[in-house]
């Protein structure tokens, strides 16, 4: 690793002027940011540690009924402490192993955007809001294609708030070596409709699958899938998969997201 | 530098880490505390596993500063007051739970937050918990067996 100074505020307001600092970095739980510096494929001046600053942690429900959830807080407690959530604590619950989700947090998985990450299944299957020390962003509009987001130089993820669905499920296909998704599908029926959110299958990253959803909203059964199939054009292909099963696995895990839900 | 302040194995400690100084790098190279290893370095095999204010989390993959203030528990800290094994320990040794021993600091480790958390695992759900643990000796059997025997389940009938 190069080296850096390394800051531990306690306040949102601190860290934010912190962060303000030329080179300077938010670092969440560090289990992807770490690994990253140890590789040189970012060099920070400083750093600044988001998980001393108690504000941003913990969990409650909203006067409307949303789950919030401060971004510090870690995986482990997501699955802990989201009872009101199940298909949400499930999936925190199986993010990479249980050390990874003593550290891991739901902001860094966030800001960080990998396409193959899960929490932004959930954010954007949800709908859910995410919070900033300056502004609210909707999840339609935060994420911007593979490791891009709408957040602008020096602003931090607070909270997120999931609209707590009637019925949810995340299916994830686990790319066993990473412990990412291969593909992962989360399902959310609303009384307003059904939301369908696909990770680690396309290349611009995390996005709705619009035809299932509006199946789905008609009429919420596996049924409702059939012959509906997702274009491989623009899917990921490596070594563990091509494209073509990466789009055709977005059908299998919707399907069994659906039954699942049900 | 910055200066860092932390409990380890219930004693405190002071010490001087650049930013960058992991975890398992103050443990080992300032406090001599060589139980905990460094298999991999990218947190994939958890041989560097330590607890933190009592949650595993990987000592490669966490800065020294950030464990500023905190409980940190080490191998060197898991035998019992008077020098002998601890029950997990124990466990280990008598269904053979490991080979050359190089990841094991890290098995019980985890072994022991997982009984903290579930003091009668089934065998899927040491499995499960083991995820983040690699063995390339054992096969996994025996340390699973070494495991469910510390949670006080008769593995007698268990295959090897």
């Amino acid at each position: 690793m190069y080296a850096f100074e390394i800051e531990r505020p306690t306040t949102i307001a601190e860290a934010v002027a912190a962060l303000a600092a030329d080179e300077a970095q938010a670092l969440g739980g560090g289990q992807t940011l770490i690994p990253t510096l140890k590789q040189r494929l970012a060099a920070p001046e400083t750093l600044v540690s988001l998980t001393a600053i108690p504000e941003m942690q913990g969990l409650c429900m909203s006067d409307e009924g949303a789950l919030c959830v401060g971004a510090a807080t870690t995986h482990a407690r997501v699955a802990a402490e989201a009872k009101a959530f199940p298909a949400l604590a499930a999936l925190a619950g199986h993010i990479g192993d249980p050390a990874v989700r003593n550290r891991g947090t739901l902001g860094g998985s966030l800001a960080n955007n990998d396409p193959s990450a899960c929490y932004p299944a959930a954010v954007l299957g949800t709908g859910a809001t995410i919070k900033t020390n300056a502004r609210e962003i909707a999840a339609d509009d935060y994420f911007q294609g593979m490791f891009a987001t709408a957040l602008e130089e020096g602003e931090i993820i607070t909270e997120v708030r999931f609209p707590v669905p009637t019925t949810a499920s995340y299916q994830k296909f686990l790319q066993p070596a990473s412990r990412f998704a291969l593909v992962g599908v989360f399902v959310a029926q609303y009384p307003t409709g059904v939301r369908v959110a696909v990770t680690g299958a396309s290349e611009e990253g995390v996005f709705r699958w619009a035809e299932a959803e509006a199946a789905l909203s008609a009429d919420f059964g596996v049924e409702a899938l059939a012959g509906l199939a997702v274009s491989p054009d623009g899917m990921i292909a490596d070594l563990h998969g091509t494209s073509e099963y990466r789009a055709h696995l977005i059908g299998v895990l919707t399907k069994r997201a659906v039954a699942a839900a049900i | 530098m910055t200066d860092v302040k932390m409990t380890v194995n219930g004693q405190p400690v002071l010490g001087q880490v650049e930013g960058r100084t992991l975890l398992v790098d103050f443990l080992r190279t300032d406090l001599k505390l060589t139980g905990t290893h460094v298999g991999c370095d990218t947190s994939q095999c958890g041989a560097c596993l330590v607890h933190v204010n009592g949650a595993a989390v990987k000592a490669c993959t966490m800065f020294a500063f950030e464990a500023d203030g905190a409980e940190v528990t080490t191998i060197e800290g898991m035998a019992e007051p008077d020098g002998s094994l601890s029950r997990i320990q124990q466990a280990f040794q008598d269904h053979h739970g490991l080979q050359c021993g190089f990841c094991t600091p890290g098995m019980v480790m985890s072994a022991a937050a997982l009984l903290k958390e579930t003091p009668k695992p089934t065998e899927a759900e040491v499995r499960a918990y083991l995820e983040g643990n690699i063995c390339r000796c054992t096969g996994y059997h025996n340390i699973i067996k070494a495991i469910m025997a510390a949670s006080g389940q008769d593995v007698s009938a268990a295959v090897a």
